[in-house]
C-alpha cells in the first residue's frame, strides 16, 4: 500500500512562514465532572491543511464545536488574523471567516444547489425577496471557480452523489468567503474516487489560501493531504508538527500514549471444513448470482467499492432482504431464513454497519442492548430474568473489554468505539456459528480498532467463520483469509491471502485489467 | 435514563401534591384519605385506558379507536346482559375483553399487513366501531333497569373496604408493570420504538410488535367497556364520545414520547391521575368545567415542554459523556 508521506502540496514550508489566520491558546472546557479539554492551543496556516488527530474522545468534536460557537470555551483565547475574536454563537463564528463540513453533510436535500449555496445569506432585491437570477448566476461562479461547472444551481441536491453534495458544501464555504475550512471526517463515506476528487477540492481551497483543519482516522489519507498535524490525547494537546517530519508510528505512539507495534494480531488459520455455502444467489436489483463458501475457522473478506453490493448481499443472508433466487446451507442443511430472527437461530448474526441507526439501541441500558437478541434465553416461562440478562451481558462485555461504569449505564452515553464493543457483545451472545462483520471499525479509534480485531482473531481461534465486509485495504489484507473481491452487484475475484496484494484488490474492485 | 424517568415522575408527583395542597387549604376535606381514594377510584377507568394507549406509543403508533371500541364493547354487554341476565359477569368480563381484542386487532392488522399509518387505520375504525355500534343497538340506549343487579354492582362491591373497580386498575397496573419491564414483549415494545431499524436487525419483528400492541390497546378498551357501562349504567352510542384524547392526554402529561420509546408504567397512571384529580377538585371549588378543559390543555403543553426539555438537556449528557471516555 502506498502509505509513505507523499506530498503533493505546494504551500508548504514557504507558507508555513506566514502568520496564522487562526489560533487557539489556553483553551479549556469543562461539563460537570468531566474535563473535555485542558490548556489546549492550535494554528491553522493560510494555505495549509493542519491534521488534528485523536482517538475518540480524545476531545476533537468539542474544539470543532468552540471553533464553530456551538459551545463557549472556560478558558483560552481565540485570534482571527491576529485579532481577538469571540466566538459566542454559530452566527459570529460564520462572520469570522470559520465553516465546518461534516461528516454527514449538513446540507438541504429538497433544495436547489444554489439554494443551498446562499442559504441564510442569499442575494436580496430591492423589495427585500430574493434575487433568484443573481443567486444562480453567483452560485454558477463560484462552482465554475472550482472546477464544478459541470453542476446546475438548478438540480435539487437528492439528485446529486455524495461526492458532488461535498463540492456544494465546499461551493457554499467558498461563497461565504470562509477562510477557515474544517473538515470532520469527510472522507468517511466515500469511495475511493470520491475521496480523490475531495482531495483535488482540498488542493484548490489550499490555492486559495484558506486554511483548513483535516479530522480523519485514515492515516494514508492524513499523510498524503496535510502539511502539518496536531494530536491530542485525553482533552490535551500531546504533539505537533510538520508531517514530513514524522511518521505514522511517531504519531500513532502520540495518539496512545503507547506504541502499538502489531496493528493486526498474528494468528495461524487453521481452516477447516466449509461451514456457509452460498450458491446463485440472486436480487432483483442490487447483486446477481452470487456464490462462495466460508470455513470452519475462517475470515473471509469482502471487499469493492462503496455500492458493490456487499451489504445487500450479507443482509440477504442473514434474513434482512428478500432474495429471487439461490441456495444458502449452513453445515450442509439448506436455510432460508425470512427474518433475522430466522438466521439468528440458525446460528448466523449480521453486525450492521451503521451503529447508530442499526447497531445499538440508544435510551436502553447496557446489559438491555446486549440481551436483546437473546431474550428467549434470558427469560423463562415468559418472564424475564434480570440476573441472567445481567450474566449474559457481564460475560460478553468483559470478554470485550467495554469501559463503562455499570451495565446499566445508557449506551448512548458511551463513546464510538465502546458502543461498538457493545453490538459486538450482543450478537456474540446469541453463541452464532457464523458472524458477519459489517465494516466493524469504521470511524472508531485505533485502540478499539485492535481490540475488535485481536477479538476476530479470537473468534476464529474458537472455531467461528467470520465474514467481513471492509472497505479499509490494511484491514482487509491484515486480517482475511480469503478475499471476495465485489463489482457492481457481482463478485469480481476470489483471492487467497498469500501474496495478495492492494493493487490487485483495488484493480479488481474498479474492473481494471491487469 | 432510568434517573431521568424517575425524575419526570417525580415532577409529575410534585404538581399533583401541589394541586391537592392548593385545593386542601380551601376544602380540607378534599386531601383525606377517603377522598383521595374516590379521586382514585372514579380515575381507575382512565389509568387503565391511558396503560392501553401507552403500550401503542411506545412502539410509535396510536390508538385513535379506543373510546369507540368502548363504546361497542360496552353495547354488546349491556345488551347481552339485558337479553340474559343470567350469564355471570365474569363471562360478560371475558366476553368485553375478545371483542375489544378483537377489534385492536383489526387495527393491529391493518398497520402492520397493509403498513398504514395508526393514525389514518384508527381515525377510519374510530366512526367505523361508534357507527358499528350504532347498527347493533339501533340507536336504542341500554338503561340502568334494563341491566342486572349483578352486572351494576360487581364493581362497586368493596373487597378489604376497597371497590371493586380500584382492585382492577391496580391489578392493570401490576400486571403493566410485569409486561413492561420483565417481558421479552415489554422489551421489544420499547426497542421498537426506540429504534426499529435496530430491533429488526436484533431478530425483533416490528409489524408484529406494532400488532401485539393494538392487541393489548383493543382489550384494554373492551375491559373498560363492560367497566364504563356497569358505572354510568347507561350503554349508548354516545357513550365516552371524544374521550380518545382525555386517554392520549393522560399519556402525554405523564411523560409518554409520542415519538416513541420513551415512556413508563407509572408516567402513565400518573398523568392519569394528574387529569383525575383535576377534574375531581375543580367542581369542588366552584370552577367551571371549561375551566377545566383549559386547566388539562395547559398541563398537556407544560408536560410536553417539560419533556422536551429533559430530552435536550440528556442529548447533551450525551455530548459529555462522548467527549469524556
Amino acid at each position: 500500500m502506498d502509505t509513505t508521506a507523499q506530498r503533493n502540496g505546494t504551500g508548504g514550508s514557504q507558507a508555513s512562514r506566514a502568520a496564522p489566520r487562526l489560533t487557539l491558546s489556553g483553551i479549556g472546557k469543562s461539563f460537570p465532572g468531566v474535563r473535555a479539554l485542558h490548556n489546549v492551543s492550535l494554528s491553522l496556516y493560510p494555505g495549509e491543511v493542519t491534521a488534528l488527530i485523536g482517538e475518540n474522545g480524545a476531545g476533537k468534536s468539542t474544539l470543532v464545536k468552540i471553533m464553530t460557537g456551538i459551545y463557549q470555551p472556560d478558558s483560552g483565547a481565540i485570534t482571527v488574523d491576529g485579532g481577538p475574536v469571540s466566538l459566542a454563537s454559530a452566527h459570529a463564528a460564520f462572520a469570522n471567516g470559520i465553516t465546518a463540513i461534516h461528516q454527514e453533510t449538513v446540507l438541504f436535500d429538497d433544495l436547489s444547489v444554489a439554494e443551498n449555496i446562499f442559504l441564510g445569506h442569499a442575494p436580496r432585491t430591492r423589495l427585500g425577496l430574493i434575487d433568484w437570477s443573481t443567486m444562480r448566476a453567483n452560485a454558477r461562479e463560484v462552482l465554475t471557480t472550482m472546477q464544478a461547472g459541470h453542476i446546475d444551481p438548478d438540480t435539487r441536491l437528492k439528485d446529486l452523489g455524495i461526492a458532488n453534495k461535498h463540492l456544494v458544501a465546499v461551493a457554499r464555504a467558498m461563497s461565504i468567503d470562509a477562510s477557515i475550512v474544517i473538515m470532520d471526517e469527510p472522507t468517511a463515506a466515500l469511495s475511493m474516487k470520491e475521496i480523490e476528487e475531495l482531495f483535488l477540492l482540498i488542493e484548490f481551497l489550499k490555492s486559495q489560501g484558506k486554511a483548513i483543519l483535516f479530522i480523519s482516522h485514515k492515516f494514508d489519507e492524513l499523510f498524503r493531504i496535510a502539511d502539518r498535524y496536531t494530536v491530542f490525547r485525553d482533552g490535551e494537546m500531546v504533539g505537533e508538527g510538520l508531517l514530513g517530519e514524522t511518521s505514522q508510528n511517531e504519531i500513532v505512539k502520540l495518539m496512545v500514549g503507547r506504541s502499538i507495534d502489531h496493528i493486526f494480531p498474528e494468528r495461524t488459520a487453521s481452516v477447516g471444513e466449509p461451514i456457509l455455502t452460498v450458491d446463485g444467489l440472486s436480487h432483483p436489483t442490487e447483486f446477481d448470482d452470487i456464490g462462495f463458501k466460508l470455513h470452519k475457522g475462517e475470515i473471509l473478506g469482502f471487499y469493492g467499492l462503496v455500492g458493490a453490493g456487499r451489504s445487500e448481499v450479507m443482509q440477504a443472508i442473514a434474513g434482512i432482504t428478500r432474495t429471487s433466487g439461490g441456495k444458502i446451507a449452513l453445515e450442509g442443511q439448506q436455510i432460508a431464513p425470512t427474518s433475522a430472527a430466522d438466521a439468528i437461530e440458525a446460528g448466523i448474526v449480521y453486525v450492521p454497519e451503521e451503529r447508530g441507526k442499526q447497531g445499538v439501541v440508544i435510551g436502553l441500558p447496557i446489559f438491555q442492548n446486549v440481551s436483546l437478541p437473546s431474550l428467549k434465553r434470558t427469560s423463562k416461562s415468559g418472564l424475564l430474568r434480570l440476573a441472567e440478562e445481567f450474566a449474559l451481558a457481564r460475560t460478553y462485555t468483559e470478554r470485550l473489554d467495554l469501559r463503562a461504569s455499570s451495565l446499566s449505564q445508557e449506551v448512548g452515553t458511551l463513546s464510538g468505539g465502546n458502543q461498538q464493543k457493545v453490538v459486538i457483545a450482543k450478537w456474540l451472545a446469541t453463541q452464532p456459528k457464523v458472524i458477519i462483520l459489517d465494516e466493524p471499525t469504521k470511524g472508531i479509534d485505533i485502540g478499539s480498532k485492535a481490540a475488535v480485531h485481536g477479538f476476530m482473531a479470537e473468534l476464529v481461534a474458537e472455531g467461528l467463520s467470520v465474514i467481513m465486509v471492509s472497505s479499509e485495504l490494511p484491514e482487509i489484507l491484515g486480517m482475511s483469509d480469503r478475499v471476495v473481491v465485489m463489482r457492481e452487484g457481482r463478485i469480481a475475484a476470489v483471492y487467497d491471502n498469500g501474496a495478495l496484494d492492494a493493487e490487485t484488490l483495488v484493480r479488481a474492485a474498479a474492473g481494471i485489467a491487469a | 435514563m432510568k434517573m431521568l424517568l424517575r425524575y419526570r415522575e417525580a415532577w409529575l408527583l410534585l404538581a399533583i401534591a401541589v394541586v391537592v395542597g392548593l385545593i386542601s387549604t380551601r376544602f380540607p376535606a378534599f386531601a383525606r384519605p377517603g377522598n383521595l381514594a374516590q379521586v382514585f377510584n372514579d380515575t381507575s377507568i382512565l389509568m387503565i385506558l391511558a396503560l392501553g394507549q401507552m403500550v401503542v406509543i411506545l412502539t410509535r403508533g396510536i390508538d385513535l379507536s379506543m373510546a369507540s371500541n368502548l363504546c361497542f364493547t360496552g353495547m354488546v354487554v349491556a345488551m347481552l346482559n339485558a337479553a340474559h341476565p343470567g350469564i355471570p359477569v365474569v363471562i360478560l368480563i371475558l366476553i368485553a375483553l375478545a371483542v375489544g381484542l378483537v377489534l385492536g386487532a383489526i387495527n393491529g392488522l391493518l398497520v402492520w399487513r397493509l403498513n398504514i399509518p395508526s393514525i389514518v387505520v384508527t381515525l377510519g375504525t374510530l366512526t367505523i366501531y361508534r357507527g358499528a355500534t350504532f347498527v347493533l343497538s339501533g340507536g336504542a340506549w341500554v338503561n340502568a333497569d334494563k341491566m342486572s343487579p349483578a352486572f351494576i354492582g360487581f364493581q362497586r362491591a368493596a373487597f378489604l373496604g376497597v371497590p371493586v373497580l380500584s382492585w382492577i386498575a391496580i391489578g392493570v397496573i401490576a400486571l403493566f408493570f410485569v409486561l413492561m419491564t420483565r417481558t421479552p414483549l415489554g422489551r421489544s415494545v420499547h426497542a421498537a420504538g426506540v429504534n426499529p431499524t435496530a430491533a429488526v436487525y436484533t431478530g425483533i419483528d416490528v409489524g408484529r410488535t406494532q400488532f401485539l400492541a393494538f392487541c393489548i390497546s383493543g382489550m384494554i378498551a373492551g375491559l373498560c367497556g363492560y367497566l364504563w357501562v356497569s358505572r354510568y349504567v347507561i350503554a349508548s352510542v354516545e357513550v365516552a364520545s371524544g374521550y380518545e384524547l382525555n386517554i392520549i392526554a393522560a399519556c402525554v402529561i405523564g411523560g409518554i414520547s409520542i415519538a416513541g420509546g420513551i415512556g413508563s408504567v407509572g408516567g402513565a397512571v400518573l398523568g392519569a391521575l394528574f387529569l383525575g384529580i383535576i377534574a375531581n377538585a375543580l367542581p369542588v371549588i366552584n370552577i367551571s368545567p371549561f375551566w377545566q378543559m383549559a386547566i388539562s390543555g395547559s398541563a398537556i403543553i407544560l408536560a410536553v415542554v417539560l419533556n422536551a426539555r429533559g430530552e435536550r438537556r440528556q442529548g447533551r449528557i450525551i455530548l459529555k459523556k462522548a467527549e469524556a471516555t
